[in-house]
C-alpha cells in the first residue's frame, strides 16, 4: 500500500470527482427488449446498490435476451482496514523466471513425474497441468525448458508410480484425482504417500503434490502430502510452487 | 500469385520443393505402417457400429481381438471377413460381439479363402465409402439450394457447453447472428482417448464430446438453420488426437463440412507418437479429400508457445508441409484451410504492420487456399476493452489480406468461456469491419521496397533456411530436436506408439485401396 493509500481509510469508486461513487456495469437479462426490460435493468442496478442508475445502452440479442450497459452511483463504502486477503505463500513466477531460477540455482533439469492413480481414468487435470497445450491460455509444465516432465497417464498403480519416480529421479510427483466415489481420491492419496514413505528415506523423497476439484487444500498433513491444489489451479501456479518448495525455500533453510 | 509482395517465384518454387523433400520420407513411413485407429476406421466403413455395455466401441473390441490372435500388421479387414465367412455370420457388429466374448478365433487366411475375404471386405468398405460420397453430393445440393455466405471471410464461431442439447440452440442462435461456420469444441482430453465415445452426450470438460450421434444431431439442427437463413451453415469438429482416422470417417458419414486436421499438432502439443500421428494423418486426409471436407491446420498454435515475430517463419514452413501432405493425400487447394494467427505482442512497435506482412505472405503463397485466420489469445489480458480493440484490428487485417475463414475473437478470451453478450459484441465487431472495409483489400497494395514487403520477404527467406536445415536431417529428426513450437518429440516416444505396426507383406486395407485408386 502506497503512502497515499495509507492515509485513506474509507474509499468509494471514482468516476471523475472524488467521492462520486460512479461505476459502470454490463449484463444480460433473459427478456425481450422493451420499456419493461429497461425498467428491469434499472431495478437490478438499484438492488446492486447503484442509485441513481442510468441505462445508457440496451440492445436485443437473439430471441428473448437484452444486453445492458448501466452507469450510476453506488452508495457502498469500502473500509480499507477491513480488507482481508489470503496471501499465497509463494511468489507467482513467469515461465521464463521459473526456467531461470532452475537453471541458475538447481543447475540441472527439475524432474517431474505425473499420473492419475488407481482406477481414475480422468487425465483432464494432469494433462491440463502437464501437456504443452495447458489450460486457460497458460502452457503446461512440458513447455518449461528447465523442467523434465514424465506423464504416466491414467490408471497407474502406486508401485508403478514409485518405480517411475525412482527411475526419473523425480524432484516432484504430481498426482491427479478426479473420481471421488466412496472417497476414492482420499484413499488413493493416502496409499500413495504411504508407499513413498516406505520406499524412500525422508531426505530423498520427492515432493508429493496432489490435485483435483474435490480436495480440501488444508488436508496436507492428514493425507501425507506436501501440497494440495484444488479447482482452477493453473500450470503457472504449480511451476511457481515447485520452484518455491524445491529451490527457493530449501536454499533459504539450508 | 497476386503479386502484392513481389515474392521471387524461384524462391517460392524452391520452398515447395524443399517441403516435398522433407515430407516425402514421412509419407513413405505412413504408407508402410498402420495403426489401431486406421483399422478401426476401416471397420467403421465396413459397417461396425455401437459400443459394449461399458461404452467401449465394438470396433475397439474387434480390433483388439484380431490383434491378440494375429497382430496388427496384416490389417484387420482380411482376418475379420475371413472369420465372418467361417462363422457364417452376416453382420460385422455381431461378429465383434462374438469376438469380444472370446468365441471367435482369427487367422490370416491364404489361397482362395484370402481372395474371398479380400473381396468381401472390399465390398463392405466400398459401401461405407459410397455413403460418404452420397453425403458429399447432398452437401453440394444443399449449398446450391441455400447458397454460400455472401461475404469472405466466412465467419467461424465456437460453441462448447459440454451438453449437445445446450450446444444446439446456441449454435442456431450464433448462425442467426451471422455465423457461417459453427465449431463444436471437444471435451478437454478427448484427443488422448483411444476410442470414440458413443451416443448423445450431456457432460464434458470445457467442451462437448465428439461422437457420431452428436455430429448427426448438430448437422440436422444446422440444416434447419440453413433453410431458415437461406445460406448453408457449415459444421466443424476435430480430426486430431489418437482417433483422428475414425473422426474423419465419422465426419464424412455425418456430412461435417470442416475438420481441424494438422499434420504435426498432436505430436507437438499432445505428445502423441510422431509415427502414429503421420500414419493417422495420411488416412484421415484421404477420407477428408473424398468427403469434400475442408481441413483447418493448426499453425496458430506455434505462435501461442513461441514468439510470433521471431518464429513467424515456422508457420510458413508448417503451412508448406501441410500443403504437401494434403496434396499427397488427394486434397484440393480449396480444401486447405491453412492456419495462422494474430499473436504478435501489441507492445512491439509496428506490430500491426508485421501482422499484415505475415498474413499477406500466407495469402500470396497459397492463393487458392481458404486460409484460416485465428484471433489473438496470448496477449488478451482480461482487459476486455483493449481486447475488443485488438480483435477489431485482427478483423481488419483479415479483410485487408483476403483471409478465407475468420475465427471470431472474443474480448473475454482467457477470462470466461464466451457469454451470449460476448459473442454478440464480437460479431458486431466483425460486422462493422466487414461492412466498413470489406473491399479494402483491393486498394491495399504495400509500397514497393516498403516495410511490409521487406518483412514478408525476410520471413520467406528464414523459412527457406529452416527448410534447408530440415532437408539435411529429415523431418522426424527436426521434430525430435524441437524445431517447431519448442517441443522435442523423438519418434520412439509419445502416446499411442503401441498401436502402430509395420505392414506385413500381405497387408490389406480396402479403404486405402479405394481412396487411392479413385484419387489417382
Amino acid at each position: 500500500m502506497s503512502a497515499v493509500d495509507a492515509a485513506k481509510k474509507i474509499v468509494r469508486p471514482y468516476g471523475d470527482t472524488t467521492g462520486d461513487g460512479m461505476v459502470q456495469v454490463s449484463f444480460t437479462l433473459p427478456v425481450s427488449h422493451d420499456k419493461r426490460a429497461e425498467g428491469a435493468a434499472v431495478q437490478l442496478a438499484n438492488r446492486m446498490g447503484i442509485d441513481p442508475a442510468m441505462v445508457v445502452h440496451a440492445k436485443p440479442m437473439g430471441d428473448g435476451f437484452t444486453f445492458f450497459v448501466v452507469y450510476g452511483r453506488v452508495n457502498h463504502l469500502v473500509d480499507l482496514n477491513a480488507v482481508q486477503v489470503v496471501e499465497r505463500d509463494f511468489a507467482l513466477l513467469s515461465a521464463k523466471e521459473v526456467n531461470t531460477v532452475v537453471k541458475q540455482r538447481l543447475r540441472r533439469k527439475l524432474s517431474v513425474v505425473g499420473a492419475c492413480i488407481g482406477t481414475d481414468a480422468h487425465t483432464v487435470g494432469i494433462d491440463a497441468i502437464l501437456n504443452v497445450k495447458g489450460i486457460a491460455g497458460e502452457k503446461g509444465l512440458e513447455y518449461y525448458r528447465e523442467l523434465k516432465v514424465t506423464n504416466l497417464g491414467a490408471q497407474v498403480s502406486v508401485p508403478e508410480l514409485v518405480e517411475a519416480a525412482r527411475a526419473e529421479k523425480a524432484d516432484a510427483v504430481l498426482v491427479s484425482q478426479v473420481v471421488t466415489q466412496r472417497d476414492a481420491h482420499l484413499h488413493n492419496t493416502r496409499e500413495m504417500s504411504a508407499a513413498f514413505r516406505e520406499a524412500m528415506p525422508a531426505g530423498r523423497r520427492p515432493l508429493l503434490i496432489v490435485g483435483g476439484p474435490r480436495f480440501d487444500e488444508s488436508m496436507t498433513d492428514e493425507l501425507g502430502v506436501d501440497r494440495i491444489f484444488g479447482r482452477g489451479t493453473t500450470p503457472g501456479e504449480v511451476a511457481s510452487y515447485l520452484v518455491h518448495a524445491l529451490i527457493t525455500q530449501r536454499k533459504a533453510m539450508a | 500469385m497476386t503479386g502484392k509482395l513481389d515474392l521471387d517465384p524461384l524462391l517460392v518454387a524452391r520452398a515447395r520443393e524443399l517441403a516435398r523433400r522433407a515430407g516425402q520420407p514421412v509419407v513413405d513411413l505412413a504408407r508402410s505402417h498402420t495403426t489401431v485407429s486406421v483399422e478401426r476406421a476401416v471397420l467403421r466403413l465396413a459397417g461396425v457400429t455401437g459400443a459394449d455395455p461399458d461404452g467401449i466401441p465394438w470396433v475397439n473390441r474387434l480390433v483388439d481381438a484380431v490383434v491378440a490372435d494375429v497382430g496388427l500388421g496384416h490389417g484387420v479387414a482380411v482376418p475379420v471377413f475371413d472369420a465372418l465367412a467361417r462363422e457364417g455370420v452376416t453382420d460385422v457388429t455381431l461378429l465383434a460381439q462374438k469376438a469380444a466374448a472370446g468365441s471367435v478365433r482369427f487367422t490370416v487366411p491364404t489361397g482362395r479363402a484370402a481372395t474371398a475375404a479380400r473381396s468381401a471386405a472390399r465390398r463392405a468398405v466400398g459401401a461405407g465409402i459410397r455413403r460418404i460420397d452420397r453425403r458429399r453430393a447432398e452437401r453440394d445440393r444443399l449449398v446450391k439450394r441455400h447458397g454460400d455466405p455472401k461475404q469472405r471471410p466466412w465467419i467461424y464461431l465456437i460453441v462448447a457447453t459440454g451438453d449437445i442439447y445446450e450446444d444446439i440452440p446456441q449454435a442456431q442462435a450464433a448462425a442467426r447472428a451471422g455465423a457461417d461456420v459453427i465449431a463444436v469444441i471437444r471435451s478437454t482430453g478427448q484427443s488422448l482417448l483411444d476410442y470414440v465415445p458413443e451416443g448423445a452426450t450431456r457432460e464434458g470438460f470445457a467442451g462437448t464430446y465428439a461422437t457420431q450421434e452428436n455430429f448427426r444431431l448438430m448437422r440436422a439442427a444446422l440444416d434447419e438453420s440453413s433453410k431458415e437463413l437461406g445460406r448453408y451453415v457449415r459444421l466443424t469438429n476435430y480430426a486430431s488426437g489418437l482417433c483422428m482416422p475414425e473422426m474423419a470417417t465419422l465426419a464424412g458419414l455425418e456430412r461435417l463440412d470442416m475438420m481441424l486436421n494438422d499434420s504435426m499438432y498432436g505430436i507437438l502439443f499432445r505428445d502423441i507418437n510422431p509415427i502414429r500421428t503421420f500414419v493417422d494423418q495420411r488416412f484421415s486426409r484421404q477420407v477428408h479429400a473424398r468427403a469434400g471436407i475442408i481441413i483447418n491446420t493448426g499453425e496458430d498454435n506455434y505462435l501461442t508457445t513461441a514468439d510470433a515475430v521471431d518464429e513467424a517463419h515456422t508457420v510458413t514452413v508448417s503451412q508448406l508441409l501441410n500443403e504437401f501432405f494434403a496434396h499427397e493425400a488427394g486434397l484440393a487447394d480449396w480444401q486447405l484451410g491453412l492456419g495462422h494467427a494474430f499473436e504478435i505482442n501489441p507492445e512491439v512497435p509496428e506490430s500491426f504492420r508485421l501482422e499484415l506482412a505475415h498474413a499477406l505472405l500466407a495469402r500470396e503463397l497459397f492463393p487458392d487456399a481458404p486460409l484460416k485466420w485465428m484471433p489473438p489469445t496470448k496477449h488478451m489480458t482480461g482487459d476486455v476493452f483493449r481486447g475488443n480493440l485488438l480483435d477489431g484490428f485482427f478483423n481488419l487485417a483479415g479483410v485487408l489480406t483476403g483471409q478465407g475463414i475468420l475465427l471470431v475473437g472474443m474480448m473475454t478470451e482467457a477470462v470466461v468461456t464466451p457469454w451470449l453478450s460476448d459473442r454478440d459484441i464480437a460479431l458486431q465487431n466483425v460486422r462493422y469491419v466487414l461492412g466498413a472495409a470489406g473491399g479494402l483489400h483491393e486498394d491495399f497494395v504495400p509500397a514497393p521496397g516498403g516495410f511490409i514487403r521487406r518483412r514478408a520477404n525476410q520471413v520467406l527467406g528464414e523459412a527457406l533456411d529452416l527448410l534447408e536445415r530440415i532437408g539435411e536431417q529429415t523431418l522426424l529428426t527436426a521434430i525430435a530436436e524441437g524445431t517447431f513450437g519448442i517441443m522435442k518429440r523423438p519418434a520412439d516416444r509419445g502416446k499411442g506408439l503401441a498401436g502402430v505396426a509395420a505392414h506385413e507383406a500381405d497387408y490389406c486395407n480396402p479403404a486405402t485401396e479405394i481412396l487411392e485408386g479413385d484419387a489417382a
